[in-house]
């Protein structure tokens, strides 16, 4: 995460004269103490689901337990509250994050290796669609998914997330493939392999830390996203857990708080983890997202 | 548009051979993106209802629904909260504390930076819904904000009702400052320190150096990074939907949510759906203008 940093500060650590020296260390000081109050203020809502969460007489404000418990957590594991949901999400998200990445694999092979006078127009209309506000076409595709009766269905909802998150993979994707030496494969074709064959055995292994990437950016974007269940999803059996979070708090009447802050961190848990898992590899998208050619 | 469409008549097997690994993409995104689209024109052109007139039969309306869109006060009132929601959370928010953090992390002590950027991303990883939640207790009339002010001896506030699309435009700065710190961090990393060095012994200040050296540099990605978080914020509903639903009284109602409150509560599938391809052309001429602001060297 702070690897982007540390070129800059070993060559401002050097400076030339004393004069420059001190006005650095000021500098660093002054920086420093902007930083932790800008960090402070971002993190008064976060104390609160943290604080909440392990207080069973929790309310709307910041303050510490008077007796912390772990009984929010204990209220909410349970099939109806807790299992299913995040079970559903795991269903939903999973299945297309797989279907998305298979695709978009697939997809970006012949867009890296082959030149064709369609291509670039093909990865202008990709680049396009990245950008679409998915929210606009939710109409639509709710009318749509209720003339062919797909509305609740959670395949629907899996073939949909994963054709509204298939744009950026693929430009994802097909940066990454560009950094695979054409010879490597090459002289798996002169051996006789197909084209499925080399990009399956030889393009593939090589693009990994790539395609990890793909896979976590996607998954996160689609566990944390409400508008496509909420519009496509209906029946209480189907919904993942950022829509049953959003039907929480009419479920028993009045709000308890300290169960809905539980289960906040429950939910939120997974894509955290992932996060952290895959740490600093994860900027590779970032540094995609600011050379993104238009 | 696809691969197999083009010259070189002579091998056409292999152009299909090559192109096979497309369809599979292609399919999905011909069906289930470029569909809804085009099926929303003509849901656009049609009196389409989930209920009452236009539920039985639908009938072709033309641009009845655009009419109506335009000729309602309370769709102009969306149009304008939209702009001012995109304004204040992209293009001040976080387009500018993103800049701000990546540069104070440029000269800050290492820890402060790492503790500083954990937060910030913590922030941004969150569910839509929690972040959603989060505001809302914070922002509530005996939420944090207040226990915060009453502490400095200041008067309460309740921005949910009384300033509610500022109320959102915050939750929403709080949520999406971290893209574009990253982007920007990771544009900054790719300035040689060797050409500000040289321009501070020149005797440029801090400003000016900014100005003149750094953000020419990174205009690229500054425009990039405005453009997405633009189409980012233009699609909000989630988050705005939790913490007010739209009001109060259509306060904070953006387009996303007016869309959806014409087509679902009051059932008007064809007028939503028209409000749903402005709010998609909005998007478009959003990406042009900055497309267009793109130097022509860096356009290929």
């Amino acid at each position: 995460m702070s690897a982007a940093v540390s070129s800059t500060q070993v060559s401002g650590a050097q400076p030339r004269t004393t004069g420059l020296r001190t006005r650095f260390n000021s500098t660093k000081l002054v920086t420093s103490l902007l930083l932790l109050v800008v960090a402070l203020v971002f993190c008064i809502p976060l104390l609160w689901v943290v604080f909440a969460s392990i207080n069973p007489e929790a309310t709307l404000a910041v303050e510490w337990p008077k007796q912390p418990s772990l009984e929010n957590f204990s209220a909410i594991m349970n099939t109806k509250t807790t299992f299913r949901p995040i079970l559903n999400s795991l269903l939903l998200c999973g299945g297309a994050t797989l279907l998305t990445v298979v695709c978009s694999a697939l997809a970006a092979y012949p867009l890296s290796r082959y030149q064709s006078r369609a291509k670039r127009p093909f990865l202008l209309v990709i680049i396009f669609a990245t950008g679409l506000p998915i929210t606009a076409v939710m109409i639509p595709v709710y009318a749509m998914f209720v003339q062919v009766n797909l509305i609740d269905s959670m395949p629907g909802a899996i073939l949909f997330l994963a054709a509204s998150s298939l744009p950026y993979a693929i430009f994802l994707m097909k940066n990454f493939m560009d950094g695979v030496p054409k010879e490597i494969e090459e002289s798996a074709w002169t051996e006789g392999a197909s084209t499925m064959q080399a990009l399956r055995f030889v393009v593939l292994p090589l693009t990994r830390p790539g395609t990890a990437v793909v896979t976590i950016f996607t998954f996160v974007g689609m566990w944390g996203n409400f508008f496509v269940p909420f519009m496509l999803l209906l029946s209480p059996d189907n919904l993942p857990a950022s829509v049953s979070l959003y039907t929480f708090s009419s479920q028993y009447g009045q709000v308890a708080y300290g169960q809905l802050a539980a289960f906040s961190l429950v939910y939120s848990a997974p894509v955290v983890l992932l996060y952290l898992v895959m740490g600093r590899r994860l900027g590779v998208g970032f540094t995609a997202a600011g050379g993104l050619k238009g | 548009m696809t691969p197999t469409k083009q010259r070189s008549p002579r091998k056409p097997s292999r152009m299909m051979r090559r192109a096979a690994p497309l369809l599979p993409a292609l399919i999905l995104l011909l069906i289930f993106m470029l569909g809804p689209i085009i099926y929303s024109v003509y849901l656009s052109l049609t009196n389409k209802a989930l209920r009452g007139e236009g539920s039985a039969s639908t009938d072709f309306v033309g641009l009845a629904n655009f009419g109506q869109a335009f000729s309602s006060p309370q769709f102009w009132h969306s149009v304008g909260l939209t702009l001012i929601f995109t304004l204040v959370t992209a293009v001040i928010g976080q387009n500018i504390l993103g800049m701000v953090l990546a540069l104070l992390m440029r000269s800050a002590s290492k820890i402060v930076t790492t503790l500083t950027s954990a937060i910030i991303i913590a922030a941004w990883i969150l569910p839509e819904v929690v972040a959603g939640y989060l505001w809302y207790t914070f922002l509530g009339e005996k939420g944090s904000l207040n226990g915060l002010l009453n502490f400095l001896g200041l008067p309460s506030q309740d921005l949910l009702i009384s300033l509610p699309i500022l109320a959102v435009s915050f939750a929403n700065i709080w949520r999406g400052t971290a893209f574009s710190m990253l982007v920007y961090r990771a544009a900054l990393s790719q300035v040689s320190p060797d050409v500000d060095e040289s321009a501070q012994l020149d005797g440029a200040g801090g400003w000016r150096r900014f100005f003149s050296v750094t953000l020419p540099i990174i205009r690229r990605s500054v425009l990039t990074n405005l453009m997405l978080i633009t189409l980012q914020t233009l699609s909000v509903f989630g988050l705005i939907y939790i913490m007010t639903k739209g009001g109060p009284g259509g306060a904070s109602q953006t387009l996303p949510l007016f869309m959806y409150e014409q087509a679902f509560s009051f059932g008007q599938l064809g007028y939503g759906t028209a409000v749903a391809l402005i709010l998609l052309a909005i998007g478009g001429v959003a990406s042009l203008i900055y497309m267009k602001l793109l130097p022509r060297e860096d356009k290929s």
